[in-house]
């Protein structure tokens, strides 16, 4: 049990009659990187809300990092880090100052912080950088900073809501390689994307359709059983029949 | 006939230089793709050929009117989707449309048959909001939006961004029956696979065109055989096989790797050879066709290649 970092049974989330997300069952390894892929509007941003400690569920089970989904919002929040496309890092505040407030929020000691973040904007090469506004950086070393921030403070497990979007074929893979990096380090990487090759560079993926997970295995497996050489032959006939389609 | 035309267009946005002496032209009832990531330039280069953005220097023309001189005859002749969503919230399915017809003069009638296919998926929701409907009905009414005056040339930038496999494979369907209807399409996309469904193409990097041809004919003219490898731990592999001297590229593409040789040789032994130093387990090899996402990473090491070595003889 202890090398779980999410456990999740029959986890359902309703609006009035609506169920955005419908008795999913799944767990993830620590470690492990597990991608989380379905159509628009199969209920996956609902999905991740609740296992991020944002929203609670109607009904169902689940623990993240160890901690429960109803009762221990506070410590999910702090035993994780979450990076989206849309939003990351303050545009205004400088590579440092948006490191030192991350830090800070995650109760990182000044000392600490001191010490992490010279080493990170070493490892990113952005020594000439740092001092500059995080605006002024291009969409892509943006993205892998927002990454590194996102799990300055040591999480269990980081949650990556579509990382890559937009991002040129060359960063798109840098960016995959610190997630490796990470996932070595014994962090689990909890991400969605609408990029059928990034899906197979995960360990397990599962594919929710209409609020339900209809699938989840290593790739090479699911690939077996859909009798197909692609990811996305497997996502287009599982989502092909999807009735929601939603943002 | 050109329907599009583009030349030596340059854009900054203070030093930042968004749009870098890009040339282009469109013939009339092409499909072109602008492919490239965010920042590329591709839509500072459609607000440009759109008349709602004016160039540093260079001319453009769409079709056969100038961009600067003749703008208002241009927007009467363009659809234009933009990638943010564009119409009106408040208004429900049906005012939209009419909205948009009676703005250019025209009714939904009028030009019926052109969008009756698409706007026939969407019409059980006409008395809702825009606002209210989902992601893909949202893309087939902004379409629908874009088309109402029968445009001669239609300008859709992004519009499958962010939106799942299902509806980005209808949404090119859609595109591909419009171009039987002789309507000259340029459409951009951060999708590389997406790039293949274009008649032509043009690879767009830091606001400079890297490349423009047929999407069959840039992957032909990729300059070295291209391999495709897989091992058990494919991590390790990758990481070996880009630390190996004899190897000049190597990337990650789905579940194999993607790799060129620094030598000609063009068989797939040379591979095994390479990579069998580190032992992988149940090591798979395989000669492959490039795709359009090698041609642009390929691409793009190039350039910055050239950049490094002027840098160099800059003395910088």
């Amino acid at each position: 049990m202890e090398n779980k970092a999410i456990i999740c049974k029959d986890l359902t989330k309703q609006f009035g009659d609506f169920k955005a997300v419908d008795k999913i069952t799944f767990d993830v390894d620590q470690g492990e990187i597990f991608g989380f892929l379905g159509a628009n509007g199969a209920g996956k941003t609902t999905a991740m809300r609740i296992l991020c400690g944002l929203s609670y569920p109607t009904s169902g089970e689940a623990t993240v990092a160890g901690f429960n989904v109803y009762k221990e919002q506070e410590l999910i929040k702090k035993n994780i880090g979450y990076m989206s496309q849309k939003f990351s890092l303050y545009d205004n505040l400088t590579i440092l100052e948006n490191i030192e407030f991350y830090g800070g929020v995650y109760g990182v000691s000044r000392a600490e912080i001191k010490a992490r973040s010279a080493d990170l904007v070493h490892t990113l090469g952005l020594e000439k950088e740092a001092k500059k506004l995080v605006g002024e950086l291009p969409l892509g070393w943006k993205q892998k900073l927002a990454f590194s921030v996102a799990i300055f403070h040591r999480p269990k497990i980081v949650f990556l809501d579509e990382p890559t979007g937009g991002v040129d074929p060359i960063t798109r893979r840098q960016f995959w390689d610190m997630i490796y990096e990470a996932a070595a380090s014994n962090i689990t990487v909890f991400v969605t994307t609408h990029y059928m090759d990034e899906a197979e560079y995960c360990n397990r993926i599962s594919i929710m359709v209409d609020g339900k997970v209809e699938a989840m295995d290593s790739p090479t497996n699911l690939k077996q059983r859909f009798n197909t050489h692609s990811m996305d032959e497997v996502f287009y006939q599982l989502a092909r029949g999807a009735k929601r389609s939603g943002d | 006939m050109i329907a599009v035309s583009v030349k030596n267009i340059v854009k900054s946005y203070g030093n930042v230089s968004a749009v870098d002496d890009v040339s282009f032209d469109v013939k009339k009832g092409e499909l072109f793709g602008l492919i490239g990531p965010d920042g590329a330039g591709k839509t500072s280069i459609f607000r440009i050929l759109t008349t709602l953005l004016l160039a540093d220097s260079g001319t453009a023309t769409v079709a056969g009117f100038d961009v600067v001189s003749e703008y208002q005859q241009i927007r009467n002749r363009v659809g234009y989707m933009p990638g943010r969503f564009s119409l009106y919230q408040d208004l429900t399915v049906k005012e939209n449309l009419t909205f948009f017809a009676t703005i250019f003069g025209t009714t939904i009638q009028e030009n019926y048959t052109l969008i009756k296919e698409i706007y026939d998926q969407i019409k059980p929701f006409n008395d809702r909001r825009a606002g209210k409907l989902s992601g893909g009905m949202k893309q087939k009414l902004a379409l629908c939006c874009a088309l109402i005056h029968k445009p001669d040339v239609l300008f859709l930038d992004e519009p499958t961004t962010g939106v799942d496999v299902v509806s980005r494979k209808e949404f090119w369907e859609m595109l591909a029956k419009l171009k039987e209807q002789h309507i000259t399409i340029v459409v951009s996309t951060p999708y590389m696979d997406e790039a293949r469904l274009c008649d032509r193409i043009a690879l767009i990097q830091g606001g400079k065109i890297m490349s423009i041809d047929e999407p069959a004919a840039m992957v032909k003219n990729f300059p070295k055989t291209l391999f495709a490898a897989k091992a058990d731990n494919i991590y390790r592999l990758l990481e070996d096989l880009r630390s190996d001297p004899s190897i000049e590229s190597c990337y990650a593409f789905g579940e194999y790797l993607h790799l060129t040789l620094k030598s000609d040789e063009d068989h797939k032994d040379a591979i095994f050879a390479v990579a069998n130093k580190y032992s992988p387990a149940n090591l798979v090899v395989e000669k492959i066709t490039a795709s359009i996402e090698d041609s642009f990473i390929r691409l793009m090491r190039d350039r910055a290649i050239t950049k490094e070595f002027n840098q160099v003889n800059d003395g910088k």
